[in-house]
């Protein structure tokens, strides 16, 4: 009788044991197929891949720098312009904001979290793109048309509208994360900045953002690795040209839409393998950001890290 | 020692008209900021969500107005001829969506029910590290990762490639929402059946997967919904398709990749069923999360209630 | 019967012996630091404080004492109106300082929180160093003459006797102190940024008896100075460190007067099972 229950037992628990390891299996299968695929780009471009300026299908000549450039670029201005929105309104929704709206906020901003990227780039067709070619983008030549930035042909399409759309597209993700990490500060802390005679910004400024700063540093890296990996509606406006152009009018090209682009088309191993590489470069860039974010995040849920040192002085 | 005391002593009044005087010089200052800061804020929360309230806008009127019964009963009709549906679409994102959940359910519950019921604390933390990761990736990262598995020795885009890309991407949502759910279900519920005499792997199944079914539920249906909308994993797997499928071995249409083509076309009228099709799918995805929170609540009621 | 059912039915029975208590003693303005009038105190319809009537002696230790749950803290964090963060949250009467209404519509309420400084029951070092910690209420102040930062940070910290046990280590984090040092670091953040009142809740109840010690020889040396209301829910605190004490039970002060009065013979039958400790 027994030992037919510990046989059921350990039967029910190799199984489950063995889903498990599905997880571990499909992440280094991932790795080894991206690997076997891209290894004949890896061969004959080596390290001259990534500094490689040209993208030519027909003669099977390949660089991705203008693809990282792209992402790059893309990445880090949508970063520039979501980080300060999301977390203002994590802070807002956290210390501010009435109860009802907070809560009917909240919901909002989970609607925005879950519209997929399809619809965002369609939205960014009809919407963003004729509003950055008639609105934003003269307005932005006209007044700081003296930065290399923001100089060049205004098509609407470009590296400035996705970077745009993608900045909306990671905002929820930021405000959530904040928004955590802002609840975790223990209430006591604000009331003693009260009671040292903080206005309320100078009590949020001085407890939350400097409690709260490394947790939302890893929400705005995990943000970050989003923006690297977002393919749809980057792919439907940024305008799908291999150049690089320190202006943000200019159109571009990301590592994920070329992939998304050219897949299907890729006539030639090489060309295809070429790819799959930036799959894999795509593939290794989240896994190193998601550490950083996990180990930033981690680190604050594990113990409140201790602050900033002034230097001595003498008094 | 002495000297020292008289310093401090005679500097005292010294200090006291000191912050005085900071405060009165920087009290409208420190006043104002304090006030612009909450206009500040309460303009982040606005910028935020104007885009939401455009794409909800558009959504309605310009998906309503291209909605019709068309829409879900044709087929797309050659370029440049107007009218036409989505019929094969709509059916291919629910049969994608099938298959992903017999691919993502099976392994994302098992792996959770190993992590919350058997794995020692050094191998969930790893499998818990992984599945952050494996929510990391990039959509398009599956997208070749099946075509490498699938597409190249099938020799055919297929229904069952975009589907197992969509199922993977499941599994690290359904594998912690299962394992965060069990950990909830109380220990003396556990101990209550072994108690009665029942093998473990029973009383897991009998008494805490059924305790806590309902998060079990939530959790696939917000992965669920977190696939609905993916394109860049079929882009190369499903492929997308203008006529019915006849089996699944074959390219099947997808609403995502529907929408996609028709948004970048140049023609007016597929704009307009690019949008209905938005329609559609954002329907889609919002109803699986409206059945989420369903579960989800009444399952906190239920953890509430035991206590 | 439990006592605690005894004295609500005593409070029900004889209202007029709370009311009697705590009404002026005839002092001068001059002799009043903190005048509370008519006090009424409601968390939404939950009515928290009722009727309270006190007059509070500058440069003395007021402590207020009472079962947990009885609204000593509520009432100590009207002081500085710490409890206009709480929604829902409503006062009646009047409490003046100096005899002005910090509730009247004119009340900076900032200003008044830099005035009327306060201890925590838990120490609340922010995560900077000590100097630090103690120059923040000058630093949000704006006050950029090095000087007397330098001057005001040591003399605080001299004042919250820690300075022998720092003044090496300023820049290190305030996290690294022994609890009984960071709840003397919150004290001499709150002295630096110049208070006539202290309001302390609870501040020695994470302590042991060596570092309860140390803050309670600080209260005496700070009394010289300072107005101090502390809570505690310590009878034999309350009796060493105060000069005047409060008894409050259910919201309601039920006595208040001379410590030694109020702990040898009080005028009030609750009082004296409490300060026995028959409850509570």
């Amino acid at each position: 009788m027994k030992s037919r229950k510990d046989g059921g037992d350990r039967l029910f628990q190799a199984a489950m044991m063995g889903f498990a390891l599905i997880i571990v299996l499909l992440i280094v299968g991932i790795i080894t197929e991206l690997t076997r695929s891209s290894m004949l780009s890896i061969k004959h471009f080596g390290f001259s891949f990534f500094t490689g300026m040209t993208w030519d299908p027909v003669f099977e000549n390949f660089g991705a720098l203008p693809f990282i450039y792209g992402t790059l670029v893309t990445s880090l201005v949508a970063l520039l312009i979501a980080v300060p929105i999301g977390v203002g309104t994590a802070i807002y929704l956290a210390e501010y904001a009435p109860p009802f709206l907070r809560k009917s906020m909240s919901l909002l901003v989970d609607l925005l979290a879950a519209i997929p990227s399809v619809v965002y780039g369609l939205w960014a067709i009809f919407e963003l793109v004729p509003l950055m070619r008639t609105n934003i983008q003269p307005f932005l030549g006209k007044y700081l048309g003296f930065l290399p930035f923001f100089q060049g042909p205004n098509y609407g399409v470009g590296m400035l509208a996705a970077s745009l759309v993608l900045a909306i597209m990671i905002v929820p993700f930021i405000i959530s994360i904040s928004r955590e990490v802002i609840m975790t500060v223990p209430h006591v802390y604000k009331e003693a900045a009260y009671a040292l005679g903080s206005t309320r910004w100078e009590a949020v400024r001085s407890i939350i953002l400097s409690y709260g700063k490394t947790g939302i540093l890893g929400g705005v890296i995990l943000a970050l690795g989003r923006a690297i990996g977002e393919t749809m509606a980057v792919t439907m406006i940024i305008g799908n040209n291999v150049t690089i152009s320190p202006s943000l009018f200019s159109p571009g090209y990301t590592l994920a839409s070329v992939i998304a682009n050219e897949f299907t088309e890729a006539t030639g191993n090489l060309y295809l393998s070429a790819l799959i590489e930036m799959g894999l470069v795509l593939f290794i860039v989240s896994i190193i950001v998601n550490m950083i974010a996990r180990m930033l995040i981690w680190s604050v849920t594990q113990k409140q890290s201790t602050g900033t040192t002034l230097k001595p002085r003498a008094l | 020692m002495v000297g020292y005391a008289e310093t401090i002593h005679r500097n005292d009044a010294q200090t006291a008209s000191a912050i005085k005087a900071a405060f009165e010089r920087t009290r409208s200052y420190r006043f104002w900021k304090d006030r612009i800061a909450v206009y500040f804020l309460f303009l982040c929360a606005v910028c935020v969500l104007a885009p939401l309230f455009s794409i909800l806008g558009d959504l309605l009127t310009q998906g309503f107005s291209a909605l019709n019964l068309d829409f879900f009963t044709k087929l797309p009709k050659p370029v440049g001829e107007s009218g036409g549906g989505m019929a094969n679409a709509i059916v291919g994102t629910l049969i994608l969506l099938g298959i992903a959940l017999t691919v993502g359910v099976p392994i994302g519950l098992g792996a959770g029910i190993y992590l919350s019921e058997y794995a020692g604390s050094r191998f969930a933390f790893v499998i818990r590290f992984l599945t952050d990761v494996m929510n990391g990736v990039p959509s398009i990262v599956y997208g070749i990762f099946a075509y490498t598995l699938f597409v190249v020795p099938m020799k055919s885009f297929s229904a069952w490639s975009g589907g197992a890309a969509l199922g993977i991407m499941m599994i690290p949502i359904v594998t912690r929402t299962t394992e965060q759910f069990l950990r909830m279900v109380p220990s003396t519920l556990r101990e209550a059946g072994l108690a009665l005499g029942a093998p473990r792997w029973r009383v897991t199944i009998d008494i805490v997967l059924s305790t806590a079914k309902g998060g079990i539920i939530t959790g696939v249906m917000v992965a669920l919904s977190r696939v609905a909308g993916e394109t860049a994993p079929l882009l190369f797997t499903a492929f997308g398709n203008r006529f019915w499928h006849s089996n699944l071995t074959e390219p099947i249409a997808a609403l995502p990749i529907q929408i996609f083509s028709y948004a970048i076309s140049p023609f007016e009228d597929w704009h307009r069923q690019a949008w209905a099709g938005a329609l559609v799918l954002i329907f889609i995805v919002f109803l699986i999360n409206l059945i989420a929170n369903y579960f989800v609540s009444r399952q906190s009621k239920m953890f509430a209630g035991r206590k | 019967m439990p006592i605690e059912e005894v004295m609500e039915r005593q409070l029900e029975i004889n209202p007029q012996a709370v009311s009697k208590t705590g009404e002026s003693q005839g002092l001068t303005q001059e002799e009043i630091k903190i005048s509370v009038k008519n006090l009424h105190f409601y968390y939404g319809k939950h009515k928290a404080l009722e009727n309270i009537s006190m007059d509070l002696r500058p440069k003395k230790v007021t402590a207020l004492i009472g079962p947990s749950g009885c609204g000593k803290s509520t009432f100590l964090r009207l002081f500085n109106r710490m409890n206009d963060l709480i929604p829902h949250a409503r006062i009646e009467g009047a409490i003046r300082i100096d005899g002005k209404d910090i509730y009247g519509k004119d009340t900076d309420v900032v200003e008044l929180r830099r005035k009327v400084g306060m201890v925590f029951q838990k120490s609340t070092p922010f995560t900077k160093s000590i100097f630090d910690n103690v120059a923040y209420g000058l630093k949000i102040l704006g006050l950029r003459d090095k000087e007397i930062i330098h001057q005001i940070v040591e003399k605080s910290l001299r004042g919250a006797a820690l300075w022998d046990e720092v003044k090496d280590n300023l820049s290190k984090s305030a996290l690294q102190l022994s609890g009984g040092q960071q709840q003397r670091l919150c004290i001499a953040r709150a002295l630096a940024v110049g208070p006539e009142v202290l309001l302390m809740d609870e501040p020695c109840s994470a302590l042991d008896p060596t570092a309860t010690a140390r803050i309670e020889e600080l209260i005496f040396e700070l009394k010289k100075q300072y107005t101090i209301v502390i809570v505690t829910h310590n009878m034999q605190q309350a009796a060493r460190v105060s000069d005047e004490t409060g008894f409050l039970f259910l919201g309601k002060l039920i006595e208040f007067g001379n410590t030694d009065k109020i702990f040898t013979k009080p005028d009030n039958p609750m009082t004296e099972s409490y300060v026995t400790g028959r409850f509570g």
